[in-house]
């Protein structure tokens, strides 16, 4: 680690002045991502600013039946709501496959959903990444590909979002909720949330500089069966390959989308149009743009196979 | 699979290595400087934290990169909590903080202020052992011993995170009252990784103090 100064923020406003009055600054709340890449000199701020007085420790009801949860409520406190866990099971599904019980019990909402990826060029210092230095190159484009994105990509970063919640998220329509470096607070629906690499893979999220998450809302209980079905190299503790959540009707209609195939939680709203003719009809409109590569090119019959054992449990 | 085509210069190479050696030269975090030696650098003031730690108020003055685990092994000497991979993949550092576990590793130590810290010192001793020490022995629920501290923390706290309700993904039904089975404390415990996989007479030793 570089070393960095430290102080406390004791309100929102006082936080985002504190980041945007220091260059190189960053929040932190549950640190669990942040300081692993600090470590490796991944991300190297010179000042923190402590969050986790803020008090956005809370998850309310909204006045249309939603949730409001704080962007430093736990993953653990997250999943193990009982209104989540009744009303929103593919939040708490999709929660509990993720990490592990300490890295939960420590890591805050709005942390989750600025993890960085896990591409092992984005991690590995002695190799050019164009999120990481930019400009310098992809290495991962003649590299090892096999856990990388299949869609969305682009000539400059094939990495995927590795999240778990936040596929859920996108599935229930989520909306973050934002105060920025002037104080004014704005609202981004969850699938413009994360932005497509481009030429600026560098950029990941639809914030500014200084802008900080302070909650995130979920609208009305949709019913339906919860799903969220996460297929990994092994049963538990690591990222997944292919990750399904899904919200489905009795009727055969409802809701998916696609975790670690895309460089954002992967909906398509022509492909859930599909859904009652099966995982097939799903995956082809869904994946139509795909650009696989040779070691990843499997990631696409997996999504179909994964939806169709998704689809088959949520018929049973 | 493709083969990586990227080529090393030899001058890359050997900038490569000055910047590692920079990195060695950096002063190391050690006692001394708890102790009252100089700052680590110049640029960066030390902090005083105050936490409580096995029931006791401790006070340290660190440099803020000093992790939650480098404090109780290096300046506090409770070197029961390990030290494995340092990036939250092992869990042999694993801590009760204010009754709930996590990685000692990936938190700062000045993010700490008036925590209560539970090492597992502070768990029992040997001569007043807590329940899942005695069952870990009983069981013979390690070898080497490495993990051991970070898995006693982290099977104490999981027996709490089933009363209190906390699902994990091998729970099947989300309304139902949780309850333990080998699965479950199987995947509860998968943030601690025991080398010389001692795995199922650690499983024997929590379900016998919980009682299943």
């Amino acid at each position: 680690m570089i070393p960095f100064t430290y102080e406390k923020a004791d309100s929102p406003a006082a936080a985002v002045a504190a980041v945007t009055a220091t260059p190189g600054a960053k929040f932190i709340a549950g640190g669990t991502n942040l300081l692993d890449l600090m470590k490796f000199q991944i991300e190297t701020p010179t000042h923190l600013v402590d969050i986790r007085d803020l008090p956005l420790t809370t998850i309310n009801d909204t006045g249309d039946g939603g949730l409001r949860i704080g962007a430093l409520v736990t993953n653990t406190e997250l999943a193990s709501h009982p209104r989540v866990k009744r009303d929103y099971g593919v939040l708490s599904r999709a929660i509990v496959a993720g990490a592990t019980g300490q890295i939960r019990n420590k890591a805050s909402v709005g942390g989750n959903l600025l993890q960085r990826n896990r591409c092992p060029y984005f991690y590995n210092t002695d190799l050019p990444c164009n999120k990481r230095v930019p400009g310098s190159g992809c290495s991962a484009l003649g590299g090892i590909s096999r856990s990388l994105a299949v869609i969305g990509t682009s000539e400059s970063c094939i990495a995927q979002n590795p999240g778990d919640m936040a596929v859920a998220l996108t599935v229930l329509d989520a909306m973050v909720e934002t105060i920025d470096a002037a104080g004014r607070t704005r609202t981004i629906a969850i699938a413009d949330f994360f932005r497509l690499p481009g030429d600026t893979p560098e950029t990941e999220f639809a914030l500014q500089p200084g802008e900080l998450i302070t909650s995130v809302t979920l609208p009305p209980p949709l019913g339906g069966t919860h799903h969220y079905h996460k297929v990994r190299d092994r049963a538990s503790y690591a990222f997944a390959i292919v990750s399904v959540a899904a919200v489905l009707n009795k009727d055969g209609t409802g809701r998916v989308a696609f975790g670690s195939v895309a460089p954002k939680p992967w909906r398509i709203k022509a492909a859930e149009a599909v859904l009652p003719a099966g995982p097939a009809a799903v995956v082809s409109t869904a994946f139509k743009e795909a650009k696989p590569r040779e070691d990843n090119a499997f990631k696409i019959l997996l999504a179909e196979r994964t939806l169709a054992l998704v689809i088959a449990k949520g018929s049973a | 699979m493709n083969t990586p085509d990227w080529e090393l210069s030899r001058r890359e190479f050997v900038v490569g290595a000055a910047a590692s050696s920079v990195i060695v030269a950096t002063p190391f975090l050690g006692p001394a400087h708890a102790a009252g030696g100089t700052p680590p650098h110049a640029a960066v003031p030390m902090m005083k934290v105050t936490m409580e730690v096995n029931g006791s108020p401790r006070s340290v003055t660190l440099d803020p990169r000093t992790s939650l685990l480098d404090t109780l092994r290096e300046h506090l000497r409770l070197t029961g909590t390990k030290k494995g991979c340092d990036h939250g993949h092992c869990g042999a550092c694993t801590v009760l903080v204010n009754g709930t576990r996590i990685n000692a590793c990936l938190s700062l130590a000045v993010m700490h202020e008036g925590d209560k810290v539970t090492t597992v010192e502070g768990i029992g001793t040997p001569d007043a052992l807590h329940p899942m020490q005695a069952a870990f022995i009983k069981h013979d629920g390690f070898q080497c011993g490495y993990c051991t501290p970070g898995q006693i923390c982290s099977a104490v706290a999981v027996l709490k995170e089933i009363e209190k309700g906390v699902p994990s993904h091998v729970t099947e039904d989300l309304a139902a009252p949780m309850r333990l089975s080998n699965p479950e404390l199987r995947e509860r415990m998968s943030g601690n990784i025991c080398r010389c996989g001692a795995y199922s007479n650690i499983a024997a030793a929590i379900t016998e103090v919980a009682g299943a």
